[in-house]
């Protein structure tokens, strides 16, 4: 995990300012309302996470914010401009990255490749200049490069990995893989998705303390959607609530774990304490 | 009740070895059965080699030379099925349609047979430039119109408007050649074969007996493999070309990298079309006839070809060209000429029967 720290260019602008902010976001499949007039902001420099039963909708609000999915209704603001309707590429441009929930590596390239992908919309080349080959196109794929490789550094998977398959490593590592693939493209704002799903608690502490250095040393905006309260706890300074596509709680981890709302929607009726454990037993029954 | 037996297995009971095993000796009694009809005659084959082996060499060279043009048509079927798992029956159409560009160009220049070779050279040079530029933006546009409202329709629709596409492509050609008035070069009737000038050198390198190599045979064969060469480094090298594969690995994915999915696509089938150009003006000067029909055949070869190495793989769709290449030149002299058709399909039948993803094919796919 030593090694230096590679620059992603922070927007300059001082913590506490709104970088993402979402109005009246609503999506419908048919008759289906899959998120339902969600508010939501995350201010620069925090790390924020989403939070609800299987079905909630969590990842259908990250497709929103990502372009994936068009929101029905409501607006995103990302960084002072509106996103909603822009397509993923654009989206990634403006700034921001994404894991996936089932890994969505290029299994057939290598480690290094998989990076490179990630840098495409940092790369100025145009099709003429590729084709050409002219020495500004070859040095600019020499630097991605380099950068690539300390990207695979950053993220605790070392250069040797470079040339290895992506579907030849293990699952820890392709999780890794991806986040270096997302911050391969420069966001300012990362969303990662169950980013320690599957993990053991050893590879989850591992992982709890990355985001947190991700946020401290790059300076990022973290969103997650998380399933496991341990990590949810630990690292959010707020937590959002989904249940049935509607936001009913939000606010501090402690906040959020003495909402009755949220207690309801977990379990109906029963004490936090008892409803963390019984969480914390199912996330751990689903990593055996 | 009597415990049954763990291994009785219900539903299909023969094991694989016997299912293959009955395959083979199936295909085996159809090829004893059909094959001397369509020109399998061991003995006679046997006995024309033993008696001119040299024959077999020209064979080979003759069906390298072909096979290196059915892989350059046959990349453009595998980087389109590749990125977009769509079969592209009107590409071979495209690549009739460059080598009636390529007439048309060559017959605006005013280069024959007779001109200086400096003439040729540069006359050759233009009808390339213009049939790839042609080539690839038919084929981008033909995606813009007909593929792309149809990418989230079930997979047969945008197959069926390729299908359509083909066509409205072939009566293109059959009204392109009957332009005598405005192309003189187009002759007088518009679905019959229009010569092609013949502008390649046709100096003997070796002779020996029957096996003759031309410069013709030798720049054909050095061309192809230089684009092929040249497609693959720039799919696995450069910035667009990864674009390409991660688009062609997921989608999705691709798109949250920042990739512009629908650009990425367009230019798949610019480059495709682009090699269809190449194809269409190599084969002209090459086999010195076009037909509006042409690409029906070479279409079917270059498919064949394609699926044969596994489809998607641009390795493949090369190995598979040549391979294709030399079996129709060997049924050529040794089978049957009217059953060279017959005879690639028969292979391909069998190949995907023990092999369905082709001969480099590997699960999940390595994919463009």
């Amino acid at each position: 995990m030593s090694a230096q720290v590679p620059s992603i260019p922070s927007n300059g602008s001082v913590n506490g300012n709104v970088l993402l902010e979402a109005k009246g976001v609503t999506k419908r499949f048919g008759g289906l309302v899959a998120v339902n007039n969600v508010d939501f902001t995350i201010t620069q420099g925090q790390i924020a996470s989403v939070i609800g039963p299987n079905g909630a909708g969590k990842t259908t609000f990250f497709n929103m914010i990502t372009g994936i999915y068009t929101p029905t209704e409501g607006t995103l603001t990302f960084n002072g401009s509106s996103i909603a309707g822009l397509k993923p590429n654009q989206i990634t441009a403006a700034g921001i990255g994404r894991t996936f929930q089932n890994i969505r590596l290029f299994a057939n390239m290598t480690a290094l490749e998989n990076v490179l992908v990630g840098m495409h919309t940092r790369l100025k080349a145009g099709l003429a200049p590729i084709l050409l080959q002219t020495p500004a196109v070859v040095h600019e794929e020499v630097r991605a490069r380099e950068r690539a490789l300390q990207l695979l550094d950053y993220v605790g998977l070392g250069r040797r990995i470079a040339p290895a398959a992506a579907r030849n490593l293990s699952y820890g590592d392709q999780r890794r893989l991806e986040v270096a693939r997302a911050l391969a493209t420069e966001p300012k704002l990362l969303l990662l998705d169950e980013p320690t799903a599957g993990m053991n608690p050893l590879e989850t502490a591992g992982m709890t303390t990355f985001i947190r250095r991700l946020r401290d040393e790059l300076g990022l905006t973290i969103l997650l959607i998380e399933h496991d309260m341990l990590v949810v706890m630990g690292i959010s300074d707020r937590v959002s609530v989904l249940d049935h596509g509607t936001k009913i709680a939000e606010g501090t981890p402690r906040e959020v774990q003495s909402s009755p709302q949220v207690i309801e929607a977990y379990l109906g009726q029963g004490g936090a304490e008892e409803k963390l454990a019984q969480m914390k037993e199912r996330s751990h029954a689903r990593t055996a | 009740m009597a415990t049954t037996s763990p291994t009785v297995r219900t539903g299909s009971a023969l094991p694989r070895w016997a299912r293959n095993l009955a395959l083979t000796l199936l295909i085996l009694y159809i090829v004893l059965l059909v094959g001397p009809i369509a020109g399998l005659d061991a003995p006679r084959i046997w006995q024309s080699i033993a008696a001119e082996p040299k024959t077999l060499v020209q064979v080979a060279l003759v069906g390298l030379a072909n096979g290196s043009i059915i892989a350059i048509i046959a990349l453009g079927y595998t980087l389109v099925y590749g990125i977009i798992e769509l079969i592209n029956f009107a590409h071979a159409d495209v690549f009739m349609l460059t080598a009636f560009m390529s007439l048309t160009v060559l017959g605006a220049i005013g280069v024959d047979q007779k001109s200086s070779s400096g003439q040729i050279f540069v006359g050759v040079l233009v009808a390339l430039v213009v049939a790839v530029l042609f080539g690839a933006l038919l084929n981008a546009s033909i995606e813009r119109l007909a593929y792309r409202r149809l990418r989230n329709a079930p997979r047969l629709a945008p197959l069926i408007s390729a299908i359509g596409v083909s066509f409205i492509l072939q009566n293109l050609g059959l009204f392109w050649g009957g332009l005598r008035i405005i192309f003189p070069v187009m002759g007088v009737n518009a679905a019959a074969p229009k010569t092609f000038p013949q502008l390649l050198p046709e100096g003997i390198l070796f002779q020996d007996g029957p096996i003759i190599f031309r410069q013709k045979d030798l720049i054909i064969i050095l061309a192809s493999v230089a684009f092929m060469i040249a497609l693959r480094l720039f799919v696995q090298y450069t910035r667009l070309g990864k674009a390409m594969r991660a688009t062609a690995q997921n989608r999705d994915a691709a798109k949250i990298m920042g990739i512009n999915v629908d650009t990425v696509i367009a230019f798949t089938f610019l480059l495709g079309g682009g090699l269809a150009g190449v194809a269409g003006l190599l084969v002209g000067l090459y086999n010195g006839t076009i037909v509006f029909n042409m690409g029906l055949t070479a279409g079917l070869r270059a498919f064949t070809a394609a699926v044969l190495g596994g489809i998607g793989n641009i390795t493949g769709a090369m190995l598979g060209g040549f391979l294709i290449g030399l079996l129709a030149a060997f049924s050529d002299v040794y089978f049957s000429s009217r059953w060279t058709n017959a005879w690639v399909f028969a292979i391909l039948v069998v190949i995907l029967i023990f092999r369905p993803l082709g001969l480099l094919g590997e699960a999940g796919g390595e994919k463009a």
